[in-house]
């Protein structure tokens, strides 16, 4: 067997000579920081200007390449026409970018996304999003199952109806749908909103640990630990600015948005009496 | 949003219940992770980020609060699962919504320096 080579450029950052003393690393802001608005190594774009991709004759990975390619030209905005419900299409971009597709997209559509403004004019396959970190996707059709898995932030939307587990794990972030959702939304969510305009289908926020789910439709039922509350003032106008950037509106008004929450049973596990466990079992 | 003094968890050890005495640990969140932001308390320079990034709202930032830990105001940057302490001489605001904005630029400033951990991380490891 080939002997390897065990030196990285980590091993000079001194990477892993450090000592791990199980506890938060210690970091404090530094007043004199500079005004930065976009991470170090970013690539300088120019949303006026654009470009298009015909994504339909290539492999995902050149038309992936061919994104990241551009964007080191400076190209700001865009268009890959015929992606042809293809997998993986626009994933890991950690930049600002207006990227826009016109057609559908497959499985695992912009994922681990930081920064871009995505359009969709079709559909898009399961988990798109997922991972999403920061920046806006609009979907103007329907959208599959695990929408928005895992996401951390920015804003999710489908204009059409979602399938399953959607915001199934969800750290942070928006997800936005205009239709009917189905069973398991919210599934072990931590943090962010989920706003369902038409109805939720079964087990809705089972298992959440925290974050907020608002439904305008019908609620087939509720799951594990997931409870009713209360729209305070802030929300309400919250909800209303959020939809209004996306054209949207709660069909009865915000006002008449059904709130689930954590009920905050299951944060304790060790204190929950034993036909509790049962029940969660 | 918690009924709690705003300064709780810089006044006190923040161990409340009786189990978090006996492992002498706060559990759970320092600070409530769903409150919205106020837009208009919003500042001129995170203004500046959303026309910066093409956004209409603070996107991400959204989901960042004030939190707090050992006593001392913090940032939670998730690019580094790590706390980020807020400079001891700024003064805190007296409610939460002003504390999150503040914490909102900070982060910004941080996570944007040429000084952050990721700039190295990335040297090391990132693939393209």
């Amino acid at each position: 067997m080939a002997e390897l080579n065990t030196e990285h450029d980590s091993h000079a950052l001194g990477m892993h000579t450090e000592q791990l003393a199980g506890r938060t690393q210690k970091v404090f802001f530094s007043p004199s920081a500079d005004d930065n608005y976009v991470y170090h190594d970013s690539i300088e774009v120019d949303f006026n200007k654009s470009a298009e991709i015909d994504a339909g004759p290539m492999e995902i990975k050149d038309v992936n390449a061919k994104i990241r390619s551009l964007m080191k030209e400076g190209y700001g905005t865009i268009t890959v026409k015929n992606p042809s419900a293809k997998h993986s299409l626009g994933v890991g971009i950690l930049n600002r970018l207006n990227l826009n597709f016109e057609g559908s997209l497959g499985y695992f559509g912009c994922g681990l996304c930081d920064g871009p403004n995505i359009r969709i004019s079709g559909r898009v396959g399961w988990s798109c999003a997922e991972n999403m970190m920061a920046g806006t996707i609009v979907i103007e059709k329907n959208a599959g199952s695990t929408f928005g898995a895992a996401m951390r932030g920015g804003d999710l939307v489908c204009k059409g109806d979602v399938g399953s587990r959607t915001g199934i794990d969800q750290k942070g972030g928006t997800i936005i749908v205009g239709g009917n959702a189905g069973a398991f939304n919210g599934f072990m969510m931590q943090r962010g909103r989920i706003i369902i305009l038409g109805n939720a289908g079964k087990n809705l926020g089972d298992s959440m640990y925290d974050g907020t789910i608002y439904v305008g439709g019908k609620i087939e039922d509720l799951g594990v630990d997931a409870v009713e509350g209360e729209i305070t003032d802030v929300e309400e106008k919250w909800l209303e600015n959020k939809l209004a950037l996306y054209g949207m509106k709660a069909p009865n008004g915000v006002k008449n948005l059904t709130k689930i929450v954590a009920g905050k049973q299951l944060w304790n596990y060790d204190n929950l009496e034993p036909s509790e466990k049962k029940l969660v079992l | 949003m918690s009924d709690k003094d705003i300064d709780h968890f810089i006044n006190t050890d923040g161990l409340d219940s009786e189990r978090e005495k006996t492992i002498g640990q706060h559990i759970g969140y320092r600070y409530d992770v769903n409150l919205v932001p106020d837009y208009e308390r919003i500042t001129p320079f995170l203004k500046k980020y959303m026309e910066t990034m093409g956004w209409d709202d603070l996107n991400w930032l959204e989901d960042v609060h004030m939190g707090y830990e050992e006593n001392r105001a913090a940032v939670f940057d998730r690019n580094i699962n790590g706390w980020v302490t807020v400079p001891e001489e700024m003064k805190l605001p007296d409610n939460q919504q002003d504390r999150d904005m503040i914490a909102r630029e900070l982060l910004i400033k941080f996570q944007m320096s040429p000084n952050h951990p990721m700039v190295e991380l990335n040297k090391a490891y990132a693939k393209f």
